[in-house]
């Protein structure tokens, strides 16, 4: 997640800011056809995901490349579609801190019920 | 052509600067990580533990999943291009992509009623066993979120039509395009995790 600051902040160096009617600052979104360039990157990779589970891959590097292109994927619709490229960085806080409460959640139930011993 | 610039939502002055309703739906998105969170979690802690089939291996079909898959990232897509729409106050074809975006998630959770159907037929009930009760869970509160998400499609197009919507319709359309991405992102993670990593083998 450390990514999505650094993008942002690429972004705040370059992207416009348009000053909204009531006084709230809004960047500018993606053009359409960024958007499609996104989307053909997504069913690409969901494209990868799906012949790599039927690749008979070793068990721990085919685990390890569909959480890669699961999480590539979780990215770059964060980023693009929801803008937090583009977005004032508090947006992405507040994100952040449900996303890796989640995640330490995952981890700690995980770890301590054992179940990657499976 | 109508110009590219993203017009200010009407909304009131804030001591943050940013729209209040904007920062709660992030806040909201936030809690539902959590949510979801911990439902994948469950899943995944009893993976393979269950003592009964059917097991995943046996219904699961990957590549009617996918089709369902892509049929979401696909109305990921047209979410946007209405919200493009929007900005460029073409508010004809803000409408059009959004009942594209309606219809496509139709065509989502039609999928998952099938899927579930099947699954039935085939012995799996939520009380079948450990691996029934997660799936459908999970999966289930997926379906409703996607469910609630066509409702506030169709509720968007119903009210720009009648002009209940303010100047700047641009603003809603994104809060609603925020929670669509959100059920997305949520099933990018699920397929991975539920559907294409390998089942260890059952314990019984």
């Amino acid at each position: 997640m450390e990514g999505l600051d650094e993008a942002r902040g690429e972004i705040g160096a370059r992207g416009s800011v348009e000053p909204g009617e009531t006084g709230h600052a809004r960047r500018r979104h993606p053009s359409a056809k960024e958007y499609v360039r996104i989307g053909v990157i997504l069913v690409v990779l969901t494209t990868l995901e799906v012949w790599t589970s039927y690749s008979g891959l070793p068990h721990g590097l085919l685990i390890t490349m569909l959480f890669g292109l699961g999480f590539v994927k979780f990215v770059l619709v964060v980023l693009w579609p929801m803008h937090l490229r583009f977005d004032d960085a508090r947006y992405s806080r507040f994100f952040i801190m449900g996303a890796s409460g989640a995640g330490i959640l995952f981890l700690v139930v995980l770890l301590l019920l054992k179940a990657f011993a499976r | 052509m109508a110009d590219t610039t993203a017009r200010a939502a009407p909304v009131e002055h804030t001591s943050t600067g940013l729209p209040s309703t904007k920062l709660a739906m992030w806040l909201f998105l936030a809690s539902e990580c959590l949510l979801f969170g911990a439902l994948i979690t469950t899943y995944v802690l009893y993976r393979g533990a269950s003592t009964t089939g059917p097991y995943p291996n046996e219904i699961f079909d990957i590549r009617y999943t996918s089709v369902s898959s892509f049929v979401l990232l696909a109305s990921s897509l047209t979410m946007v291009l209405a919200l493009t729409a929007a900005e460029q106050r073409d508010f004809a074809r803000m409408r059009l992509w959004l009942v594209a975006t309606a219809m496509l998630g139709l065509t989502f959770v039609g999928g998952q009623v099938y899927e579930f159907t099947s699954f039935y037929h085939e012995g799996l009930t939520i009380k079948t066993n450990l691996f029934g009760t997660t799936f459908y869970v999970l999966t289930g509160f997926h379906g409703v979120h996607v469910t609630v998400g066509i409702l506030m499609l169709l509720s968007l197009v119903g009210m720009s039509w009648a002009g209940r919507l303010p100047d700047d319709q641009s603003f809603p359309v994104e809060m609603v395009g925020l929670y669509w991405h959100f059920v997305d992102i949520v099933w990018i993670v699920i397929f991975t995790v539920v559907y294409l990593i390998p089942q260890p083998k059952p314990v019984g």
